[in-house]
């Protein structure tokens, strides 16, 4: 009975798309390794040789999870997550420095990263943890313990083994927590701290026209002030008492400017004035009308002013190399040799690609070895390169049917767990390629984090083989439940 | 399900994921499609392209002899990123043998992007051309170990068998960034013919460079062809161009004229062919040639005497005597006289135009050209025209000119060749109607006034090139065929027949005939050849005569025209004639008997101040 349901539950649709993705990954990475000069297919001194024998391993480990009874992957999940954690902290003890990175384990040919199966154990004892009877998202107790379970493994693959990339992936389960519930407030603050933090930065150096200070920090109040005009217009509905606020706005600014034609006023700082004073207006005014929420408008703005400040000063406080890759991506500094060498040199290699791409193996760029890493982190240059924006176009619309199919699969899901730790997978996966196809292109700071089933290595292939089967084997179990 | 109220996520997640999707095939859409410098970016960061230089055509003369050919030669290049950060560059200096502000200028020049618009740190740049083996034998063993960055690229030079035909050879240089910008077949650091027929003939000499394409690793190393050489292409060496000149005929000429300014040009009547272009001072053309060439050109330039000058082609003088010939066809031809008619002459007593020479009178036609009788010329002229009057304002006498004027041009004088490969000829003057009115007002010339034109000074200007041809004409009776240089350009060889009756040119024929036998040229005739030639003395403001003089022969069956011109030398009987002679012995038999007069010929100097570039 057992045998032949799960035969028959199997959603050979999702696995058909890995396939796809395994094979065109092992074809990136075979254009991306031989060099002009070594084309033999089989040699085990190559790359896509060696990677030839990490699918047979994630074959094997597909089936295994596959044949496990389902329950098992719930029951273990606390054991796993806690070998996990003795794992992650012993590893920087163990480790060899690879490009300044303690995250690796090297065990005679083979290196092994124990960050990327973390994430398969941390996925599933939230999922079981989430799951568990009496579970309210909304409450306080009960979002901080998965958040705590969340921010340990990221807090030790962050600090102790320096790989902030593959921390930074445990934060994207916010869009899990998002669909379990949480309020959208915290993923609006998430945007509002990106925005701020992104503008902070980007417009640090430019210079305001009139006054001393930059359009960094002004350009945040401003918006700032926009938002308290529009909450005390649109939602206390005292558009009287809104335009009062502009007015005195306007009225601080003007007289700033003027004091300015004598003594140089730093109109940041007046800004930063104008939006406290509009906070404490805001605030009273919802008191006085009896709308006690609007309170937390006042926080917001003054968590704000103390944000932006802080960001200027913890981009300074950055590892050089990190602040860099930000500036570098928001376009602060044109840096052709250093840090924007690789993007830059990444962007030509896809840039030439054309429509068509330039065909199998006969990639320069890549081959040449300009892109650095380019059949691990920048394999999608090979695709860009080689196959062009058909190929890429094509790889895109690959991961986008899986995770559109991964989210129908969650939907479908009969029990907490499997719809939980469904999501987990999808919002692992979703990172991942938003992150690293986005460094590739220029759109996001250079984070080294593998595409998954595409970069070169078994630890990532294995790990997310690992990650997705055992949803595939929840997900075939659904119709035994309940 | 506990959480199905929330179940409306799920779209907003979708959505979110599906954005930013989208938003990346828009940014891969702009980086593969739209935005264009990424390709060519990718093709400077991995592709090499490396010139393969053709071999130059070679010259050769009209008997096969090899003129110019090609010598290997040397470039030093510089790639300024590979270059050693730590210095070098005082060994560098020494091994190459430069100063220390050569070398800096040279490297200021190279990085400004103003005038080097192809610079690249990345790219190997020119440094220095043109490089002998002697140049670089130091060199050439520690450059890769010793100066990083820099390389010797192996171009060819010209090299020649004989030291003459420098102006008609001319040379090749560096391609200017005006010459990159007119012609995109030029890249910095090519060659390409400067003047002479390597400047008119470059189309066919360059050939067609061939480039390879090659593959370049991120560290600088070349790894190989691109797609295995499928866009490379090979050289096209040059088209070999075989002239007409016969180099022992120019040499002949060239030493001649040593020692003397002037020149000797001869053609092959029936051809148009050029059988020798002589203009003194000249050099050897081995000196401008690889680097020594800005230095001497510089010294070619400065001389007073103009070496660079060709005045073959361009130098400009008054034919003097030698003009007679042709005055004699037009007034035949315009029928002011008659083979019969006589005129008297008084010796140095005439008026307007006195006699320098000694004869009976009145004389005819023949005796005229044979005795070079000026007031007889002077009637003939005056007779051309104003045989028909004057006319209201001068109109007949003005038309009758003008009839003059077009008949004297139609032996190619006064005007360029403009169907020829000659490099740089000089115009001439046969002055028009228009001239003379605008110096003496509509009605203010007549005959009398331009008396000077009849015996060739006054106003008409040819070149050497030009009378050489008139002689050509006559030696054809009424024809000529463009003179050439590029003995196989069929191009080249269209008949121009003169506005005078090919019957008149036996009679002028006949007298040059008598030059020889009884006239000023009498000394000068070769045994058994009939010969024709008429001198000419040319006063002038700079000192003594010009001396010349034009020819042909045989007189039966011409096979060589001849002009000679050497200024300031004296009578044209005394230097011009003589080498006119020899040229003709040379071509005629193959062989000097009169070594005692070429002798004399060779050694002579009548300016002292010509220098001998050798």
């Amino acid at each position: 009975m057992y045998e032949r349901r799960v035969k028959y539950a199997i959603d050979w649709f999702t696995v058909i798309i890995y396939l796809i993705l395994v094979i065109c990954g092992w074809i990136s990475i075979y254009g991306a390794s031989h060099t002009f000069e070594q084309t033999e297919l089989f040699n085990f001194d190559y790359r896509s040789s060696k990677q030839l024998v990490w699918i047979a391993g994630a074959m094997i480990i597909g089936v295994i999870t596959m044949l496990i009874d389902y329950r098992f992957y719930e029951q273990i999940s606390y054991l796993f997550y806690g070998l996990m954690i003795i794992a992650l902290l012993a590893t920087p003890l163990l480790a060899h420095d690879i490009k300044g990175s303690m995250s690796w384990i090297v065990i005679g040919p083979v290196s092994i990263q124990p960050a990327e199966i973390a994430k398969v154990a941390t996925a599933l004892a939230i999922a079981r943890f989430m799951n568990s009877y009496g579970y309210r998202v909304n409450s306080l107790r009960d979002l901080i313990i998965p958040a705590i379970m969340l921010l340990v493994p990221m807090f030790i693959i962050m600090v102790p083994q320096k790989e902030t990339g593959s921390a930074l992936v445990f934060a994207s389960l916010i869009l899990m927590f998002y669909r379990e519930g949480m309020t959208p407030v915290i993923l609006l603050l998430g945007v509002a701290a990106v925005i701020f933090f992104v503008i902070t930065i980007a417009f640090a150096e430019a210079t305001l026209p009139l006054g001393t200070g930059t359009w960094g920090i002004t350009a945040c109040m401003i918006m700032l002030m926009i938002i308290c005009f529009i909450y005390v217009y649109h939602w206390l509905k005292l558009p009287r008492f809104a335009f009062i606020l502009a007015g005195i706005n306007t009225a601080i600014a003007a007289i700033a400017l003027t004091v300015n034609i004598w003594l140089n006023v730093n109109m940041q700082y007046v800004s930063i004035a104008i939006v406290l004073f509009d906070a404490i207006y805001t605030a009273l005014l919802g008191i006085a009308h009896n709308k006690r929420d609007t309170i937390w408008i006042a926080v917001f703005a003054i968590a704000a002013i103390i944000y932006c400040l802080s960001a200027s000063i913890l981009i300074s406080k950055l590892k050089p190399h990190q602040r860099n890759r930000i500036m570098v991506t928001l376009g602060v500094i044109e840096d052709r040799a250093g840090q924007g060498y690789n993007v830059n040199q990444a962007k030509i290699a896809i840039g030439s690609g054309g429509l068509w791409g330039k065909g199998l193996g006969s990639g320069t760029q890549t081959k040449l070895k300009y892109v650095p890493e380019q059949d691990t982190d920048f394999i999608f240059c090979t695709v860009g390169e080689e196959h062009g924006f058909v190929g890429t176009t094509f790889v895109l619309l690959l991961y986008l049917t899986l995770l559109i199919k991964l989210i129908i699969m969650s939907e479908r899901q009969k029990d907490n767990f499997s719809r939980i730790y469904g999501y987990c997978v999808t919002c692992i996966l979703f990172f991942h390629l938003a992150v690293n196809v986005g460094m590739v292109i220029g759109l996001v700071p250079v984070i080294g984090i593998p595409l998954p089933f595409f970069s070169y290595g078994g630890s990532s292939l294995w790990a997310f083989t690992l990650l997705l089967f055992i949803f595939l084997r929840l997900d075939a179990a659904r119709l035994d439940r309940l | 399900m506990i959480n199905d109220k929330y179940y409306y996520r799920h779209w907003v997640i979708m959505g979110i994921i599906t954005a930013v999707v989208i938003l990346y095939v828009c940014r891969l859409f702009y980086l593969q499609i739209i935005e264009d410098k990424y390709r060519r970016q990718a093709d400077s960061n991995a592709l090499v392209h490396r010139t393969k230089y053709a071999p130059r055509g070679l010259i050769y003369d009209r008997h096969g002899q090899l003129l110019v050919f090609n010598q290997p030669a040397y470039d030093i290049v510089v790639t300024i990123n590979e270059m050693s950060k730590t210095g070098g560059c005082a060994r560098f200096c020494r091994d190459i043998n430069i100063d220390w502000e050569y070398y800096v200028d040279r490297m200021s020049e190279i990085k400004n992007v103003n005038t080097n618009r192809g610079y690249s740190r990345y790219t190997p740049q020119i440094f220095m051309t043109q490089l002998r083996m002697e140049d670089i034998a130091q060199l050439q063993e520690v450059i890769h170990s010793n100066h990083p960055g820099f390389a010797i690229q192996h171009r060819t030079l010209r090299d020649y068998t004989y030291p003459n035909a420098a102006q008609v050879l001319g040379s090749i240089g560096e391609v200017s960034q005006n010459d990159i910008e007119k012609d995109d077949y030029y890249a910095r650091g090519d060659y390409a013919g400067r003047d002479g027929l390597e400047y008119t003939y470059e189309k066919d000499l360059r050939g067609e460079k061939g480039e390879e394409i090659l593959l370049r690793n991120s560290r600088g190393r070349i790894v190989g062809n691109y797609a295995e050489g499928k866009y490379d292409s090979e050289p096209k060496a040059g088209t070999d161009i075989t002239l007409t000149l016969d180099i022992q005929l120019q040499i002949l000429a060239e030493n001649m004229l040593q020692g003397k300014i002037g020149s000797i040009v001869a053609i092959e009547p029936a051809t148009g062919e050029i059988l020798a272009l002589a203009s003194s001072p000249t050099w050897d053309p081995a000196l401008l040639v690889g680097r020594q060439r800005s230095k001497n050109y510089n010294i070619l330039s400065n001389d007073p005497t103009k070496p660079l000058m060709n005045r073959a082609l361009q130098a400009q003088y008054s034919p003097g005597s030698t003009f007679k010939t042709v005055q004699a066809c037009v007034a035949l031809q315009l029928e002011a006289i008659t083979p019969n008619t006589t005129y008297p002459c008084s010796g140095p007593g005439s008026a307007p135009i006195k006699c320098t020479h000694h004869h009976g009178s009145p004389v005819s036609l023949l005796n005229a050209i044979e005795q070079s009788c000026n007031p007889y010329f002077w009637l003939a002229y005056k007779n051309t025209l104003e045989k028909k009057g004057y006319g209201k304002n001068n109109k007949d006498f003005k038309a009758q000119y003008n009839r003059w004027r077009d008949c004297v041009m139609s032996f190619g004088l006064g005007h360029k060749f403009d169907d020829s490969d000659l490099y740089q000829q000089s115009r001439g003057s046969i002055p028009s109607a228009e001239l003379y009115d605008k110096w003496y007002g509509a009605t203010g010339w007549k005959a009398i006034t331009i008396r000077s034109n009849s015996i060739g000074q006054g106003e008409v200007q040819i070149t050497p090139l030009q009378i050489a041809n008139a002689a050509a004409t006559i030696a054809n009776a009424g024809y000529y065929i463009t003179p050439h240089l590029n003995k196989a350009d069929s191009m080249l060889t269209r008949r121009h027949d003169t506005k005078v009756d090919k019957n008149y040119f036996r009679y002028v024929q006949e007298g040059m005939w008598r030059v020889f036998e009884y006239g000023t040229g009498r000394h000068h005739k070769i045994p058994g050849i009939n010969m024709c030639g008429k001198t000419g003395t040319v006063d002038n403001n700079h000192g003594r005569p010009h001396s010349l003089f034009i020819g042909f022969a045989p007189k039966e069956n011409p096979k060589i025209a001849v002009a000679v011109v050497v200024e300031n030398a004296g009578y044209g009987a005394t230097w011009a004639a003589p080498m006119a002679s020899l040229i003709m012995e040379q071509y005629l038999t193959d062989t000097i008997a009169r070594q005692d007069l070429k002798q004399r010929m060779v050694t002579s100097v009548t300016n002292p101040n010509v220098k001998k570039y050798q």
